[in-house]
């Protein structure tokens, strides 16, 4: 009896630790999931109230062209900044996807270690820059610049200044996707490659690119999506005028810039203040489309 | 074109868009601090701001941006590390893992400001927080967690199996195992993924308009009682950051001055930033050294 007491007690003090482990741990996620939980009820249920309890119609919120929400007959068409955000976006896209591929090949093809040694660094470095700094930088030499181009016949606001600003701030993101998926390539896909004499860039265009091209697209939308949701440096370089964006030089407006702008100008409860939240809605509706693209891709990735 | 010179052509395209990008990133460091450097000065780092005159400094932003990373990180680094600990030696693959795994995916990429305006709706009017210190770190912390317990869970999943396998051999409890045999290990990582993390809080703006708020009371630097309105640390005060008042300056810009002092935050801000990377490298270097005897970090 005697040898069993000791051991009795440390199996006591075992199960103790172990339930502080646990009990800890999981109150963490517990608390991940209640906090995501909360966020998506409360925008949704301020979001949703512009069409429930205001009666805006959801085609009026879409597709309406018109925003004048203080006006004698106030009108929520929100599609201009729907458009804006669109657009920004995609334009960065295009922008900073070659580039940043291009990025990711110089530092795991073309120059292997040296190269990753330099632009490594640089790319953490850009990511590093807070968004108003790209903002301020945006403001204060782009948009001259770009209105100097025009030949003064605009101030240089517009989605063309949003678009370069994001294309730089999303740089980072898609170069480091892409390199990651560049280094995880099997070594003997490139060397089966140059053993049937290809060239280097007859291997990445045939057999690298082609076989990452879901993880090249997932730093893509990755990219995108953080394009998306970005609010104050955009806001500080496009303009803010509720037009749907005709030219790369004219002021235009984002989802995030009318919410920028307008949160706190406008009164808890009114429909001017709820639509706001509905344009918050848009953003997590469309952040979850863009996580729901990531995983289709993921699922079609060849390795 | 035959396959040589398209090899050639292609070559020197991807290596003039990676030089283009380093010469991208010098020129935006090089605008940022030959601009802003000029206007830094002892006075511009501790005086406060003005709202109508020029000569304007950003000291009580200054405090504010470091004030509210120490909250945020108070709030972030218990939760964050739970959880993080959670997906690297509690969970097992399967629905629940997914979905956690999916939540996490999730917060990560909501936009900041959907963040900022959830905590504006929950924190400071529903909790009656008011635009506040507190506010702003609830909002930044749940910004900052999945960051966090991803880097958590990247850091103890990298210590070696054996060394796990060694404390399973001696009978020590898997909570014992974890802080006594894997925390030390995972601590250098953990730091340079901490303090990397704390340098993106330090930037965050788009959060704090609705949280933390676009005013600081005046300030009383010989006044530390928590509790008092204009105590620096009274955690229930407005406080204006750094980089909201980059933005502010910007967007309304009633200071002559405007320019100037938005390019000397900018700069201190970068400074600030390029200090947090160079200290994570750093630091988790060192500890590595103190606590395991060798030269170099894996």
């Amino acid at each position: 009896m005697e040898n069993t007491k000791p051991a009795s007690r440390g199996f006591a003090r075992h199960r103790r630790e172990d339930l502080i482990g646990k009990t800890y741990t999981y109150l963490c996620v517990l608390m991940l999931i209640v906090v995501i939980v909360s966020i998506v009820y409360f925008v949704a249920s301020k979001g949703l109230a512009t069409f429930t309890k205001d009666g805006v119609s959801l085609a009026e919120f879409l597709f309406g062209r018109s925003w004048n929400p203080t006006g004698d007959t106030p009108s929520f068409g929100a599609l201009p900044f729907i458009a804006g955000s669109f657009v920004v976006s995609m334009l960065a896209a295009l922008i900073a996807g070659p580039l940043s591929i291009c990025a990711a090949l110089f530092m795991t093809e073309i120059v292997p270690g040296k190269g990753k040694r330099i632009l490594q660094p640089a790319i953490e470095l850009l990511s590093g820059i807070p968004s108003v700094v790209y903002g301020f930088i945006g403001l204060t030499v782009l948009i001259p610049f770009i209105s100097s181009l025009t030949g003064g016949t605009s101030v240089g606001y517009g989605v063309g200044a949003g678009a370069l600003v994001l294309s730089i701030m999303i740089l980072p993101t898609i170069t480091s996707i892409a390199a990651d998926a560049l280094t995880s390539l099997p070594r003997g896909m490139r060397e089966a490659s140059y053993a049937l004499g290809a060239t280097r860039w007859q291997t990445i265009y045939r057999v690298v690119l082609p076989t990452l091209a879901p993880s090249l697209w997932t730093g893509i939308i990755l990219g995108i999506a953080r394009a998306f949701g970005e609010a104050l440096a955009v806001q500080m370089v496009i303009g803010n005028a509720p037009f749907l964006p005709t030219s790369l030089v004219q002021s235009a407006s984002t989802l995030t810039s009318v919410i920028t702008l307008n949160m706190s100008n406008t009164v808890t409860g009114t429909v001017q203040n709820n639509v706001l939240w509905s344009m918050a809605l848009m953003l997590l509706f469309m952040t979850f489309v863009f996580i729901i693209a990531v995983r289709l891709l993921q699922r079609r990735n060849k390795l | 074109m035959n396959a040589k010179t398209a090899d050639k052509l292609a070559t020197g395209i991807i290596v003039f868009f990676a030089v283009l990008i380093v010469a991208i990133l010098a020129g935006l460091l090089g605008i940022i601090l030959f601009r802003g450097i000029a206007h830094i000065d002892w006075h511009f780092l501790t005086s406060p701001s003005q709202n109508m005159k020029a000569g304007g400094g950003i000291g009580p932003q200054l405090f504010n941006s470091l004030f509210l990373l120490v909250l945020t990180m108070i709030i972030t680094i218990p939760i964050g590390l739970g959880g993080g600990i959670y997906m690297a030696e509690y969970a097992r693959e399967g629905k629940v893992t997914a979905f956690i795994r999916l939540v996490v995916e999730v917060l990560s990429s909501f936009p900041s400001i959907v963040v900022g305006l959830f905590g504006l709706l929950l924190f400071v009017n529903t909790f009656d927080l008011g635009y506040s210190l507190l506010s702003g770190a609830i909002a930044l912390a749940i910004f900052n967690l999945p960051l966090m317990v991803r880097i958590t869970e990247q850091s103890f999943r990298a210590v070696p199996r054996e060394q796990k396998e060694a404390g399973l051999a001696l009978g020590l409890s898997k909570w014992k195992i974890i802080t006594s045999i894997l925390l030390p290990v995972a601590l250098p990582s953990l730091i340079t993924g901490t303090i990397l993390a704390a340098g993106r809080v330090f930037g965050e703006a788009a959060a704090l308009l609705f949280t933390s708020g676009m005013t600081t009371p005046p300030l009383d630097f010989t006044d530390w009682n928590p509790l008092h309105p204009r105590s620096p640390i009274n955690p229930l005060r407005p406080a204006e950051t750094l980089a909201v008042h980059i933005w502010k300056l910007n967007s309304e810009g009633v200071v002559p001055d405007a320019k100037q002092v938005a390019a000397g935050a900018s700069a201190v801000l970068v400074i600030m930033v390029l200090l947090f990377n160079l200290v994570a490298r750093w630091f988790g270097r060192f500890v590595y050294r103190k606590i395991t005897a060798s030269k170099r970090m894996e």
